[in-house]
């Protein structure tokens, strides 16, 4: 294996973790020792797993988890899709909203009163300036930047992503059989 | 002129974050923050739901330990139905409890802290990686995957997923484990205690590398929180409540469900999503706790499993002169002794005789209007808060997370790295990457910990007294 300068055959993975629970990173390490194998075939160049703070340019495959929920989100998502060939929707959360949404019917202010007792947390001018704004309502990754394939499941499965994954790497279109398309 | 110090996104951590370092006129470090940026707002949105889905949703708090919201939130439940959760199920669910303390642990130590502790905080940052540790040490990185695995397919076999099973319910556990399911999981075993075996070499390793270094990364007197056995001894799904002092005298003891979280109040700050819990007590600054393997570690009598207990007894030598352990570089260490202690007590709950009954879950309707649920989470203490209508539709809902309580302590430890590396106002790799080394040891779960919040990568920003910004590091 070639550890030392990236060798520019090989694709460019990136796993990015929007607003979600981190349960889709955790089932593509449920690829386990396989996770040896993909290594040795693509550069992992950005993502929790690896130090990287800057998205990178020219990057092959994205997988995106979560829903776009604030500012940064939003920011991110966008610089992604402008440096990113193929970008992915990666789970419900990233596909539809799914849990991460179920805060789409309150209004942002009475979140933060009702969570923050005190109410002196993130909110006013101090916050503005600390941690990003969060949107009114949380999109789905499609309702922001252009997306080319879906991969559902809360979170999919380790099968589902070992069969997108290879299809993509193939320069396959990915076809997910009926029972890979279920969410939840 | 002062000045503050940015670093963003912190990475290999689990959740979203970024740290402010401030510097006073001289130079010095004035202050630091560790910033979680993200929220979700569960604590909200799930009034109005009802309480028998909350397992299932909670779980979507965090995909790494989904299981300790699963635990929590069905303890919570079965107080509200007010039935004994039958004696299989207590099993059952602590067997899942360990395998999920397992996988988290051997996560946090193997592939997001190891690349530091074998590959060196200085590597190139390119390659100081789980790619990097599978380059440079193909043997110890796959010893480590294995033992994740192994944790995250005991969680399959009896949930169906390994994460978010929908498996644990108010009341109990939906199935139960066969014969054959039981053989096949401790048939791996003896492969597993080998791999921890190996951490623990690997750890002490690098302890005594780092000689007095390691006292930089987080080493003061605090608070300890956790749960114990009736016995006293190391206890992560049941049990009760203990805090001790930094000079090992307990404080409290005994303390069960009803009365745990008012013993806790939840400090706020603007610039973070992240609470600020401390003991009540004492206050805002005395009353600081950690919690966690460390904590756990400090609190209990003993570990009551032979392995762990050697190790243990090893430990403790850490605090000198029978005080607890006060450094937080020693929560590698713990998380090994914890995976130790699991393995084992996974071995005797395959082998107990109540794991094989029957009778996995009593049903009831809504008995009592309040429901709270505490369970050992990988990362510490976990709280859920249910108040329900006669209909079991919630009207309010409180949590209070593993990380969320370390977090005082994580500003303090990060801001003492900061101190003793910062040189000439000026951020570089190997700074940026100490500090972040220092959130890593807590091993912060940021989805949980904001609930609330979500991922957390990391920058650092220097900023002078004055508010400018003097520098600010990236990779990429």
């Amino acid at each position: 294996m070639q550890e030392s300068s990236p060798n520019k055959s090989r694709p460019r993975l990136a796993t990015v973790w929007l607003g979600g629970c981190s349960g889709c990173h955790m089932s593509f390490l449920d690829l386990d020792e396989a996770i040896i194998d993909l290594l040795q075939e693509v550069d992992l160049v950005y993502g929790p797993l690896v130090d990287t703070k800057e998205y990178p340019e020219q990057v092959d495959i994205c997988l995106v988890e979560g829903a776009v929920t604030n500012l940064d989100n939003l920011k991110l998502i966008r610089q992604i899709r402008r440096s990113t060939r193929l970008v992915l929707s990666f789970g419900d959360c990233a596909l539809t909203g799914n849990v991460t949404s179920m805060r789409n019917r309150i209004p942002v202010e009475d979140l933060l009163t009702a969570v923050y007792h005190e109410a002196s947390s993130p909110i006013g001018a101090e916050a503005v300036e600390a941690v990003p704004a969060l949107l009114p309502r949380v999109l789905p990754v499609h309702q922001v930047v252009r997306v080319d394939a879906v991969l559902p499941g809360c979170p999919p499965d380790v099968d589902r992503i070992a069969a997108t994954l290879s299809a993509l790497l193939d320069g396959q279109t990915v076809k997910l059989e009926p029972r890979m398309r279920t969410f939840g | 002129m002062s000045q503050t110090i940015h670093i963003e996104p912190v990475t290999r951590i689990e959740g979203h974050a970024k740290i402010t370092i401030a510097l006073d006129n001289d130079g010095h470090v004035a202050d630091t923050r560790f910033q979680v940026t993200e929220f979700r707002g569960f604590e909200r949105f799930c009034i109005g739901r009802n309480f028998w889905e909350m397992p299932g949703i909670t779980a979507r708090i965090c995909g790494i330990c989904p299981v300790s919201h699963l635990m929590a939130s069905s303890k919570a439940g079965d107080m509200i139905l007010g039935v004994r959760t039958p004696r299989a199920a207590i099993a059952l669910r602590k067997l899942m409890n360990y395998a999920q303390l397992v996988q988290s642990h051997a996560l946090s130590f193997f592939l997001l802290s190891g690349p530091d502790l074998v590959l060196g905080m200085d590597a190139n940052p390119e390659q100081r990686n789980m790619a990097g540790l599978i380059a440079k040490h193909p043997d110890l990185a796959r010893a480590g995957i294995r033992l994740r695995a192994f944790g995250q397919q005991v969680i399959r076999t009896l949930g169906d997923r390994s994460i978010h099973p929908a498996w644990a319910v108010p009341g109990g556990v939906r199935q139960s484990l066969s014969t054959e399911q039981r053989e096949d999981i401790r048939k791996q075993l003896p492969e597993m205690f080998e791999t921890v075996e190996r951490g623990l070499d690997l750890i002490k390793d690098v302890q005594e590398r780092m000689g007095s270094e390691k006292s930089i990364y987080g080493d003061f007197p605090s608070l300890y929180m956790g749960l114990v056995g009736p016995d006293g001894s190391l206890e992560h799904y049941d049990g009760h409540l203990r805090i001790m002092d930094a000079d090992g005298r307990i404080l409290e003891d005994d303390v069960g469900p009803l009365d745990a979280m008012s013993l806790i109040t939840e400090g706020e700050k603007p610039w973070t999503y992240l609470k600020f819990p401390y003991y009540q007590p004492l206050g805002p600054e005395a009353g600081m706790y950690r919690v966690g393997p460390l904590a756990r570690l400090n609190i209990c009598d003993f570990a009551g499993t032979p392995r762990a207990d050697r190790e243990l007894r090893e430990f403790r030598h850490y605090g000198g002169h029978g005080r607890p352990v006060s450094g937080s570089f020693y929560y590698h260490h713990a998380r090994l002794i914890e995976i130790m202690h699991a393995l084992e007590r996974i071995d005797e709950l395959l082998q107990g005789a109540e794991i094989a009954r029957q009778r996995t879950r009593s049903r009831a309707d809504v008995n009592c209007n309040l429901g709270i649920g505490i369970s050992e989470a990988p990362r510490g203490t976990l709280f859920h808060r249910y108040e329900v209508d006669d209909n079991g539709v919630l009207v309010d809902v409180n949590m209070i997370i593993a990380t969320g309580q370390n977090n005082a302590a994580m500003n303090r430890c990060i801001g003492q790295i900061a101190t003793h590396y910062l040189r000439d106002d000026r951020l570089d790799e190997g700074l940026l990457n100490r500090v972040e080394h220092g959130i890593r040891m807590y091993d912060p779960c940021l989805s949980c910990s904001t609930h609330e919040a979500g991922r957390m990568p990391l920058q650092i920003s220097l900023y002078a007294a004055d508010g400018r910004k003097l520098d600010e590091i990236s990779r990429g």
